[in-house]
């Protein structure tokens, strides 16, 4: 027993190591990270709106990290933004960082696209508004009635998407998540500076 | 100098004095001792020099030249019958997950390339299929019929009985529920919301509780063994069953690890459950099927260990590759990729044992299912590693990240790596098992062409255009609707790829379920026992 019990030790060993070296003090050092001033805490209807975003997934095909124009151009080339840094995330639980363009990035989409007439539109027909677009259309996000009611949020599709009769009306969950899409604009100066690559000393 | 830099110099410095010391004390112990002996503990006495393979048509299995041999071949199959109803069981499951992550990946790539396909459910929409296929083959195939192989390998390892597998079949059940609820949680739209986590916390509860059951047997079953020397295959199952728990209960923890500090955590779980779990369990299970099959053991003992330790010590720290570019400090993001290029020494470690044994057999890919499959899923094991090693490098990330390619990547490790190895495997063990022959041989060709050309046609289409994308996306010269539409042609490629597989996955089940029923013709002895087709012919 004395080697089953030294190999799995040795084994548990070496990922406490690394759970010291990738979890707990980038940790420290990330929560100790100033939050820029200029950044404001979700609203009520922005974290719902987060909720539908995770919901359906949409950080697999979206990102919310442009990354430093030193590194890759492109990122603010296609307008995406600055580089982004820890403090920037303060009130994002959990992260929506995404691994993959499959769509272009998102972190500062409320900045590219103010208007929430565009957001609606886009989520209901994205190929309404970006030929050949490969997104998904979000059309269970909103209601197709006869009659508009008081308080109701037309979105005006134009034609051929939307239906032959009758309007579509945004859902609460429709205009949570157009909030929260238009919550992202991280367009402020960023008090610490993206880490540029330093030599190792 | 920063806090940060300034502990991390001191680890190092405190890690490699401890490193040393072992080193020191492992020499004057005589700890390297084990030479080629310990190579042939998989070997019954013997045995070397015969081929085990109950999947291979016109076999003369061995059946001992004397009593002694005989009768430590009739001990082996009584302990593979002690593992029977834990490893059907695991088994069982995991064939059905296959299935219906199959179907949910075919889903995905479907709609990549026709999004109104099944658009008007929510409960379909890319972005819940997209987790459900990836949930539905991590933890439903690959986990379950990881486990499952392990604890038919675990008696064999220990050479004794399988102890305590009502456990192990209670933790599956436990898993499958996991599972159920899991899936369902992520199509109700409940998801955690962060990639290879979105089973909610409470629900992963029952994965940590399944998980624990299996480790109930294996601590059994070691403390009876009735070998000197533990074969590497253990060293690596026995790792992996103690990581994967740990890993999967820090990452799971709610409310823990906020903002950008998340996505470390994230990525460091994430490629640790490829590294620390999948791949330990496929490597391990390699390094068991090849020597067996051929009858002759591994080139290198000595070398296998080193490589178990180097995986260990390197592959538990790069995750944080995957957000090279990211908001994380830069020193995290060196230290992965210095591990990630270290990775290279237990690779090579690895392809010089289960390819240089595999030297002057080649021949024997022909005629048996369970070394072609298990060969090529190592063969895949080293080029998908390199391949990563490359990946992490700077110069390379900031082409392929955010880019087809690394979900090319991620199916030559997961599939062509893992699958094949598990795949293999299971046309080992069914016939051990059960007791009956593999019904038709030719279901188990077409099951290898469907996958094999499914997965090599998948990896090449999206490798390129992933690698085209890439290069696009890094000036804005070009709008990125028509980078999107560049990579169509190989989006609708992987579509028929994922046909290809699924095809291969339905022939693969019909053939085990066919196993299961005890169809086709019968026999009168077990497996192992039977007389060689060529003699009955005669």
């Amino acid at each position: 027993m004395k080697r089953a019990l030294a190999i799995m030790v040795g084994a548990a060993l070496i990922l406490l190591l690394a759970t010291l070296t990738l979890v707990v003090m980038p940790y420290l050092q990330m929560t100790a990270e100033q939050v820029p001033p200029e950044l404001k805490p979700y609203t009520e209807q922005q974290l719902r709106g987060r909720q539908v975003y995770i919901a359906n997934g949409c950080m697999y095909c979206h990102s919310q990290q442009p990354r430093d124009p030193a590194f890759a151009p492109g990122d603010r080339d296609r307008g995406w933004g600055r580089a982004s840094v820890p403090g920037d995330y303060a009130y994002d639980q959990p992260q929506l960082l995404g691994t993959m363009r499959t769509g272009p990035d998102l972190f500062n989409i409320g900045a590219r696209q103010p208007s929430i007439d565009w957001q609606l539109m886009h989520l209901y027909s994205p190929s309404a508004l970006v030929k050949d677009s490969i997104m998904p259309p979000y059309r269970f996000l909103f209601r197709h009635v006869e009659q508009l009611e008081e308080g109701d949020k037309l979105v005006n599709i134009p034609a051929p998407h939307g239906p032959k009769t009758g309007y579509i009306v945004a859902t609460e969950d429709a205009l949570a998540l157009a909030e929260y899409l238009l919550a992202l604009d991280h367009s402020y100066p960023a008090p610490t500076l993206p880490q540029p690559e330093q030599p190792k000393d | 100098m920063t806090p940060t830099i300034a502990v991390l110099l001191i680890i190092t410095f405190l890690l490699s004095t401890v490193g040393l010391l072992l080193l020191i004390w492992s020499i004057a112990n005589n700890q390297f001792s084990h030479g080629q002996a310990a190579a042939r503990t998989i070997f019954s006495p013997g045995e070397e020099g015969h081929s085990e393979d109950p999947a291979r048509p016109a076999e003369t299995a061995f059946t001992g030249d004397n009593l002694d041999q005989t009768e430590a071949l009739e001990a082996r199959w009584i302990a593979d019958q002690s593992s029977r109803a834990a490893v059907l069981t695991w088994l069982s499951s995991s064939v059905f997950w296959l299935l219906l992550g199959s179907v949910f990946g075919l889903m995905s790539s479907i709609k990549m390339h026709l999004p109104e396909f099944l658009a008007a459910s929510e409960f379909l929409t890319f972005g819940r299929v997209r987790p459900v296929h990836l949930n539905a083959v991590t933890y439903g195939w690959a986990s379950m019929a990881g486990i499952g192989v392990a604890l038919f390998l675990i008696p064999r390892l220990f050479k004794t009985s399988l102890a305590g597998g009502k456990y192990a079949v209670c933790g599956a059940l436990i898993w499958n529920i996991g599972l159920i609820l899991g899936l369902g949680a992520i199509t109700l739209g409940l998801s955690d919301g962060e990639e290879w986590l979105e089973f909610p916390w409470q629900i992963d509860v029952l994965f940590v509780v399944g998980g624990a059951l299996c480790a109930v047997p294996l601590l059994l079953t070691a403390a009876n063994r009735q070998v000197e020397h533990l074969y590497v295959s253990s060293w690596y199952l026995m790792a992996a069953l103690v990581w994967f728990p740990i890993l999967f209960f820090i990452a799971n923890l709610p409310f823990t690890f906020p903002g950008a500090s998340g996505a470390a955590v994230n990525w460091w779980f994430a490629h640790n459950v490829l590294g620390l779990w999948v791949t330990p369990i496929g490597i391990g299970i390699a390094y068991y099927m090849i020597p067996k099959i051929l009858g002759k053991p591994i080139i290198s003992y000595q070398l296998s260990l080193i490589g178990f330790w180097a995986l260990a010590l390197f592959y538990s720290q790069v995750g944080i590759h995957h957000i090279i570019g990211g908001p994380i400090p830069t020193w995290l993001v060196t230290l992965s990729i210095v591990h990630s290029v270290m990775m290279s020494i237990p690779v090579i470690t690895v392809a010089i044992n289960h390819h240089g044994t595999m030297m002057g057999n080649f021949g024997r890919l022909k005629d048996s299912p369970t070394l072609r499959f298990v060969w090529i899923g190592a063969l895949m094991y080293t080029v998908a590693s390199l391949q990563g090693s490359m990946e992490a490098l700077r110069s390379i990330n900031v082409i392929t990240h955010f880019t087809h390619y690394t979900v090319a990547h991620a199916h030559l490790g997961m599939y062509a790596f893992l699958s094949f190895i598990l795949f293999g495997a299971f046309y080992f063990i069914m016939p051990r098992l059960t007791n009956w022959e593999w019904p038709w041989r030719g279901l188990i060709s077409l099951h290898f062409w469907l996958v094999s050309v499914g997965i090599l046609i998948y990896v090449v289409s999206l490798t390129l255009s992933g690698w085209k994308q890439g290069l696009a996306l890094l000036t804005a010269d070009l709008p990125f609707m028509d980078i999107v539409r560049m990579t169509l042609p190989a989006l609708k490629a992987r579509t028929l790829c994922g046909l290809l597989m699924t095809l291969g996955h339905l022939v693969f089940a019909f053939h085990f379920v066919a196993m299961l029923m005890r169809r086709g013709k019968a026999k009168e002895q077990a497996t192992l026992f039977r007389p060689s087709t060529k003699e009955v012919a005669r």
